[in-house]
């Protein structure tokens, strides 16, 4: 608990005594320190609630809000990352080159304190899947950490914005990119690599904060000793038990090419002392490739921060056959179920269904849709097994109408969780595709044959939703139907507002309690990001979001990609062809306050 | 990095004196091109800028995803060589030549193999090529026969610096690393070679299984919004193609009939 408050100067003293103190006094959510106003990690907390406790703005006058300052990153592709806010400074990475831009909240119009380039690689650009997007950095004991796309993860003086160390993780010239924010425990940099569309192999790797030097690296498939499973290594359901099953549950030497790469989140509960994270799908992407589970892809893992040993994990979707990665948040809670104070973790996978799980143990409590789905009936709570609709499984052969598509119910865009209302607040996705097992393709003087996907939207027309969800009855409370996927990430705060963005470029508050919409303004370009909310040197109460469209979704402005091809960005391009239509690319940071 | 960024007024001078040929090719990628212009596509290239009376630009960048969007649409090149034929979002020229996937394999260990449905499948190590994010198109066959436990993949790509990466998939081959390996005709012809080891290049039979095709027409790639440019591309292809063949044999591309003969306009 100690390490994540960023206190300097005569607030040393407090470094040493205020967090025991805190530990003494009974909090809702054990692993979370008290909200100190600032934004040190991109979902607010290692229970990844992204809920802040200010409440100046709130229901009452969030219609008041306006605008107080910007800042243009001066780059124009997709930008995902969440601003952080620490020592009255604000910290953005930016899409590549990955510069960080340090804001001096202190002064008139915030102005660049410093900025970092880490100078990435260019080709980089070329390997990134879904645009050149980052999504964002992590403050811990005076520096911040954050990815380049060509894959180091480097230490930046916050003072300063000297570099203090630098490593190279993976090679951008077999495929890999990286592209997650880490997550800092224990003294640990904990990051993941992105690149499933290359056939790599998947690993989530813990570096040493002070040096920079790499601990462990867990690989998604190959045998136990690479998954650093050993004798602690305690899966709750019986498909998830034996030896060597990364290995096993492929034929021949196909793990090595098994992709499971870890892109995305990862969250914390110092109690329990394990850190969860998500697998993304297994690869070649052609699933009559690659008889059988496929583990341990499409998974969920509990490790030990420290070591990176693993200590339980769940195959959400064995053998995946439709992109559903398993890379998305999974928020730690402490839930009364069923007359019982339980330890969960909720994860909305990209199959479009809210697991609900003893993070302890790894038994599922619920697996309920929060999206359409008719690629799966059930999850059965005793066995852990998900029951796949074949008709909905792809392969040499055409299928059509297969919900949630390849993006998913949801993707990345993370949720929050509001303790006032007891409520996940889920920003998602309503699209469903066509897949035909055949596509002429080139890449790297090489002509191939790959699938065919055109994706458009789900039933009723809207491609997006915006929706609250009762993690404890497992349902939908509310619903605000979007045109195009939301996808950016959301925050709630005390006030009882949820704050997010659309691709349009519309920045909305809503009711928390209700969905009603009570204040909106017009970014300049489609919002993809991750809002936050901080408290200005000032004492008032910010609202934060980075505009500027792109990602996989917004390719089509970002990347100029032609509205012709459907089949371009993995499909996607087919159902967002009337995006430019309504923004253009830009990236831009807006501040909100009352007046 | 993209070494310029020009605007379309040179592309538009093509049409009379064209100053500037920009030419999008990989710095690293065997057969095909390399920094030192020795790949097959580099050289294509030049015979190509000569005959439109341009200077050879070379704009150098991997080939990865999404290559038309950041090759042409977005401006930074003119044309891209060894574009397979009817690639979507771009215009390709007429093929300047059509290979196959081959089976290879080293004659003194498991002899010569042409068709997917040989029996001797099941008991051998077979290579495949990972392209974008599957096999190798005859690789999809065999895995459907229930053989991919047989299957080692081979990406196209290999650590930074490797000067080879393309290469490593017939080495394989020629170190009986594999028994037999699918391999792009042109990387295997190019690569076989250098081999210590006696290899037997076989195109795949049948050339096309249950709709996915194992040959394919290679062509230049221009923008949609560059007809022009494409048409005085396919001028200078048909002219040259003698020059052109003469290159393929060089390069020991194994070659696959054709509709029309090559070079017919030419002959008496």
């Amino acid at each position: 608990m100690l390490q994540i408050f960023p206190l300097e100067g005569l607030a040393q003293l407090f470094r040493i005594f205020v967090p025991f103190f805190l530990a003494a006094i009974a909090f809702p959510q054990v692993q979370n320190p008290p909200d100190d106003g600032q934004w040190t990690m991109p979902a607010k907390n290692y229970a990844s609630t992204r809920y802040s406790s200010l409440d100046q703005v709130n229901t009452g006058n969030v219609a008041k809000l306006r605008l107080a300052w910007t800042f243009s990153t001066g780059l124009t592709r997709g930008h995902e990352a969440a601003p952080l806010v620490v020592n009255n400074t604000m910290y953005i990475v930016t899409p590549w080159p990955n510069l960080l831009y340090a804001l001096d909240l202190t002064q008139p119009g915030a102005p660049v304190k410093w900025t970092y380039d880490p100078q990435p690689s260019a080709s980089a650009q070329g390997v990134a899947c879904c645009d050149v997007v980052n999504r964002g950095a992590a403050y811990y004991n005076g520096r911040i950490y954050y990815n380049t796309l060509d894959n180091n993860t480097v230490a930046v003086d916050a003072a300063t914005g000297k570099q203090v160390w630098k490593t190279k993780l993976g090679d951008i010239n077999q495929g890999e990119s990286m592209t997650m924010a880490p997550i800092v425990a224990k003294g640990k940099v904990i990051v993941g690599n992105s690149g499933g569309e290359f056939g790599v192999r998947g690993w989530l790797c813990g570096l040493d904060a002070d040096t920079g030097k790499i601990v462990w690296r867990a690989y998604t498939t190959g045998p136990d000793k690479d998954v650093l499973i050993g004798a602690n290594f305690k899966p709750f359901y019986k498909a998830d038990q034996g030896k060597d099953l990364g290995q096993k549950t492929w034929q021949g030497e196909q793990w090595k090419i098994g992709g499971g790469s870890a892109w995305s989140w990862i969250s914390y509960d110092p109690d329990l002392d394990l850190i969860y994270y998500g697998t993304a799908n297994p690869g070649p992407w052609n699933a009559d490739q690659r008889p059988g589970d496929n583990k341990w892809t499409s998974t969920l893992f509990a490790r030990r921060p420290e070591t990176g040993e693993a200590i339980w994990a769940y195959q959400m979707n064995p053998h995946d056959v439709h992109d559903y990665d398993g890379v998305n948040e999974n928020i730690l809670l402490d839930l009364n179920i069923n007359g019982q104070t339980r330890k969960v973790l909720a994860h909305p996978d990209r199959n479009g269904r809210m697991y609900i799980m003893d993070r302890a143990t790894g038994e599922v409590l619920s697996a309920e849709t929060f999206a359409f789905v008719n690629t799966t009936e059930s999850v059965d709570l005793k066995t852990g097994h998900l029951t796949i609709n074949p008709s909905k499984t792809t392969g040499f052969k055409t299928v059509r109408d297969i919900c949630p598509a390849a993006p998913g119910g949801k993707d990345w865009q993370p949720s929050a969780y509001s303790p006032k209302t007891g409520f996940i607040y889920l920003p998602h996705n309503n699209l469903c595709m066509e897949y035909q097992g055949t596509q002429a393709n080139y890449i790297a003087g090489t002509p191939y044959v790959g699938a065919n996907v055109r994706m458009y939207a789900g039933p009723g027309g809207n491609r997006g939703e915006f929706s609250a969800w009762d993690p404890v009855h497992a349902k939908t409370v509310w619903t605000v139907k979007e045109m195009f996927p939301a996808w950016s990430g959301t925050v709630v705060t005390a006030g009882d507002v949820v704050f997010y963005g659309t691709m349009d470029g519309w920045f909305k508050a809503l009711n928390a309690r209700n969905g009603s919409l009570l204040w909106q303004f017009k970014t300049g370009s489609g919002i993809i990001s991750q809002p936050v909310v901080y408290e200005g040197p000032d004492g008032k109460e910010y609202v934060a979001v980075l505009a500027g469209v792109g990602g996989w979704s917004g390719a089509i402005v970002a990347g100029g990609l032609n509205a012709q091809d459907g089949t371009g960005a993995v499909g996607f391009l087919n159902a967002m062809a009337d995006l430019p239509k309504y923004t253009t690319k830009g990236g831009t940071l807006y501040v909100f306050s009352l007046p | 990095m993209f070494f310029r960024c020009l605007s379309g007024l040179l592309v538009l001078a093509c049409a009379g004196t064209c100053a500037v040929l920009r030419v999008c090719a990989d710095p690293q990628n065997l057969p095909f091109s390399n920094q030192a212009r020795e790949g097959l596509d580099n050289r294509v290239a030049e015979i190509v800028a000569n005959g439109l009376d341009a200077t050879l630009e070379f704009v150098w960048w991997p080939e990865r995803k999404a290559s038309v969007a950041q090759f042409l649409d977005a401006g930074n090149c003119d044309v891209w060589f060894g574009a397979p034929s009817g690639l979507p979002s771009a215009l390709t020229t007429k093929p300047y030549y059509r290979s196959s996937y081959v089976f290879i394999s080293r004659r003194d260990r498991v002899g010569s193999i042409s068709s997917l449905f040989d029996e001797r499948f099941s008991s051998l190590r077979i290579g495949a090529q990972i392209v974008g994010d599957d096999y190798a198109p005859p690789a999809l066959v065999l895995a459907r026969r229930g053989l991919s436990a047989n299957l080692a993949g081979f990406s196209l790509f290999g650590p930074e610096g490797e000067p080879n990466p393309a290469a490593r998939i017939v080495d394989a081959v020629d170190t009986g690393a594999v028994d037999v390996a699918i391999v792009w005709g042109p990387v295997a012809g190019y690569f076989a070679k250098r081999a210590k080891s006696p290899l037997e290049i076989t195109s795949v039979r049948p050339a096309a299984f249950a709709g996915i095709p194992f040959a394919f027409d290679i062509t230049a790639a221009v923008s949609k919004n560059k007809p022009s440019l494409r048409a005085q591309i396919d001028q200078v292809l048909e002219r040259e193609c003698p020059a052109i063949r003469a290159l393929l044999a060089e390069y020991s591309v194994p070659l696959e009939p054709e509709e029309k003969t090559p070079c017919a306009s030419l002959q008496p």
